[in-house]
């Protein structure tokens, strides 16, 4: 349902958020560690304030990319979303 | 009431002198602990020590986990473990088709000849279908993210390796005093 607007607008734009994403990893298909990793090295291209948005297949990047951003200074997780075969993380840069 | 300021008859007050003197002591302790507390990094110090291709994996990926959760990290890889920083065995680490009761085929027969290349091969095959990182990109990533990855000196010279041997970073020339040093450092200690 929240995905249905996207093909009717065009475009990559990802509208079913209200994050303004800086930037896209896609990380889809690859497996532990690499989504955590892969994340870690994108965020810390980022500022302060800047949004990254992390897409991923592996099921275990949910509980995995949580406790990474629980645990690590400097970031914090938005949001993330268990789509039909992709699931998508927010992770904003707080330093 | 009081100004704050102790009168000089006041015997049990301790004086000005003698509070600065304490202060400057403090001061140095605070100064000292900080030093050896260091800059507040976690660090995790490995051993690595076994060289088969099923475990090669858990120190590389923990030791790449750990450095995106801001650790620095330390892998010491001694015996068998070596070869996983050797540039060129690392590319054809074997696994065991004995011994492992989890193999679909019993000891009696996985001891034939050409048995530990066939499941070693059907590994392989499993980790490109299922995207697993290859012992070599987990390398490569680890030491882009700052792992330091150490080779035994004396199990160098046990195998009759070179130096020039091992993925570019590595670190020689370090025995198990650096590793004891390190685990002694260390927040997290794992001997794989």
């Amino acid at each position: 349902m929240l995905f249905s607007a996207a093909p009717i607008l065009g475009g990559e734009a990802n509208i079913m958020v209200d994050y303004e994403v800086t930037e896209t990893l896609d990380v889809k298909g690859q497996n532990c560690p690499m989504p955590v990793v892969k994340t870690k090295q994108a965020t810390d291209n980022l500022d302060e304030g800047d949004i990254l948005e992390v897409l991923a297949t592996d099921p275990g990047s949910m509980s995995d990319l949580g406790g990474w951003a629980e645990t690590t200074d400097g970031v914090e997780l938005l949001d993330q979303t268990d789509g039909e075969d992709v699931y998508t993380h927010y992770v904003r840069k707080t330093e | 009431m009081s100004t704050g300021t102790p009168s000089p008859d006041d015997e049990t007050d301790p004086s000005r002198a003698e509070l600065e003197a304490r202060v400057e002591e403090l001061e140095e302790t605070t100064a000292d602990l900080k030093a050896e507390v260091g800059d507040g990094q976690p660090k995790m110090s490995i051993i690595a020590t076994k060289g088969t291709l099923d475990m090669a994996y858990p120190p590389l990926i923990l030791a790449s986990t750990a450095a995106a959760f801001g650790y620095e990290v330390t892998v010491f890889h001694t015996f068998w473990g070596l070869d996983i920083l050797h540039e060129e065995r690392s590319k054809s680490l074997k696994l065991s088709s004995v011994g492992n009761p989890n193999m679909p085929v019993p000891n009696a027969v996985a001891a034939l000849p050409g048995m530990d290349r066939m499941t070693t091969k059907m590994m392989e095959k499993r980790i490109a279908d299922n995207d697993t990182a290859t012992i070599e990109e987990l390398i490569d990533t680890s030491l882009d993210m700052g792992v330091e990855f150490q080779a035994c000196q004396m199990t160098i010279d046990l195998m009759d390796y070179d130096e020039d041997d091992f993925y570019d970073g590595v670190t020689t020339g370090v025995g198990a005093a650096t590793a004891i040093q390190d685990m002694a450092d260390a927040d997290i200690q794992l001997l794989v």
